[in-house]
Formats: structure tokens, C-alpha cells, sequence
């Protein structure tokens, strides 16, 4: 299952809608381990495609940089489809590397750019296999203290 | 001194789980046969074509110190020791 708080939950769905009708993709970083997805990260589709989407690669070193300095790793990996369904395509299946991620799918197919319910929908794909998961949304909590936080 | 190299996730499993390991070669394509000959099977998920002209994996990237070599020569990109080579899988789809 993936747990998530309304308020990154709402940022992915509202990133989907702005960036319709090209995808839009990005992470949401968390302790490695913790399984809890805390630090939204919005990434640039650098392919700016309706049908495709990638991280430029520059990006992508310096993302996964800051989460190695900060002990996390990336908890949801999502994207958008911007006319089909939110299940992942072969595209989709044959490129996910992060076993231990949760792939967040968001399909903006029926409202666009406009207000109106999205579907955010959630899996595991590990060797190809896709397995879809219930998605959690929880109202936003504090985090625990485990040490300073300097942002 | 050598060459560190950072391993991704998902090509753990040919390092026994270490999340870093050390290489030599004067090239990265020198470096991939060193990886290889110390875990089997790695060069295949970071080269595709034929063994005489392989090529990086399109959706594999390699950077070293911090630039991705497909803007620094691509496999014969020059590696030397105290250098850091980072191997991270595009994050893409469709």
C-alpha cells in the first residue's frame, strides 16, 4: 500500500494538470527505508511529450546526489498520461528501475488543464511484473523528530 | 588509488549489494571490462551492440565527475584514478 499526504498528493495531481497536455514526472523522496514518501521533488519532463517522458539527465545526478547527502531514496516515482488510462505501458514496465519504488500513475485524460477528479493510481513494478497497490491518502502530519531539520 | 563507481539499485545484485565499487581502465569502455571481470553479467545491462562496437545503453547513464559522457566521448571518455563514476538508469517512460 502506498500512504501519502494530502498535500503531496495534491501537489502531484495539480503538477499533472499544469503540465497537460504534455506528461509530468517527478519524485517524492523519502528516508531511505522509512517506505515514507515526505519530500516532493517536481522534475522537468525534459522529452516534452504528450506520449513520453524522461528526466534530463543532468537533473537526474544531481537529484539522486542531494538524496544520497540526505539518506533517502526515492519512495514514489510518478508521471502522467495524458489521454490514456493510469496503467503503466510497456514503455512504462520495461523502463522502471527502482525496484523499491512505488510508481504513481496520474491520468489527466478527462479534465485536462481543468479542476475535476483525476485518477492517481499506484504500483510495484519489479522485473516487468506490474502489481497494483491501494492508495492511502492521509491528512498531513507532523514528521517525528528524529534530529534537526535544516531543509 | 582507483576508480569509484557508484552502482544504482537495480545492479546490485551484481555487486553482492555494495552501493559502490572500485574499477580501473584509461577509458570507461576499459572500465566496464574491468567491472565485468569482477561482476559477471554487469556489462551486458550497461552495453548493447556488437561486442566489436558496443555502445551505452540508451537509457543508462554514466557520468564521470559529475558529466555524462555522452557529452565527453561516449565509452573512450578518459577515466583515471581518483576519479568518481556514477551509473544511474534514465527515470523514463511513456
Amino acid at each position: 500500500m502506498l500512504s501519502i499526504d494530502e498535500a503531496t498528493y495534491a501537489a502531484i495531481v495539480a503538477h499533472a494538470k499544469r503540465d497537460h497536455p504534455d506528461e509530468a514526472c517527478g519524485i517524492v523522496a523519502g528516508p531511505e527505508g522509512s517506505d515514507r514518501p515526505v519530500r516532493f521533488v517536481p522534475m522537468v519532463n525534459a522529452a516534452g511529450s504528450p506520449t513520453f517522458y524522461e528526466f534530463d539527465s543532468t537533473e537526474l545526478l544531481a537529484l539522486y546526489k542531494e538524496m544520497w547527502t540526505r539518506d533517502e531514496e526515492p519512495v514514489v516515482i510518478y508521471h502522467s498520461h495524458t489521454a490514456t488510462e493510469a496503467y503503466p505501458s510497456r514503455t512504462d514496465i520495461g523502463l522502471a528501475n527502482e525496484p523499491g519504488a512505488h510508481y504513481v500513475l496520474v491520468s489527466t485524460r478527462e479534465h485536462g488543464n481543468s479542476d475535476g477528479p483525476v485518477e492517481f493510481r499506484s504500483y510495484r513494478i519489479v522485473d516487468g511484473t506490474v502489481t497494483e497497490e491501494e492508495v492511502s491518502v492521509v491528512s498531513s502530519t507532523p514528521e517525528p523528530r528524529t534530529g534537526s531539520s535544516t531543509g | 588509488m582507483a576508480i569509484e563507481v557508484r552502482i544504482p539499485t537495480i545492479l546490485r545484485s551484481y555487486t553482492g549489494g555494495e552501493k559502490a565499487v572500485d574499477a580501473s581502465g584509461d577509458t570507461l569502455a576499459d572500465l566496464v571490462d574491468d567491472l565485468e571481470s569482477s561482476h559477471p553479467g554487469i556489462r551486458e545491462r550497461l552495453l548493447e551492440g556488437p561486442d566489436d562496437g558496443p555502445e551505452l545503453r540508451r537509457f543508462i547513464n554514466v557520468y564521470v565527475n559529475d558529466e555524462d559522457v555522452r557529452f565527453a566521448g561516449g565509452l573512450q571518455a578518459p577515466v583515471s584514478d581518483g576519479d568518481q563514476v556514477v551509473i544511474l538508469p534514465a527515470v523514463a517512460g511513456g
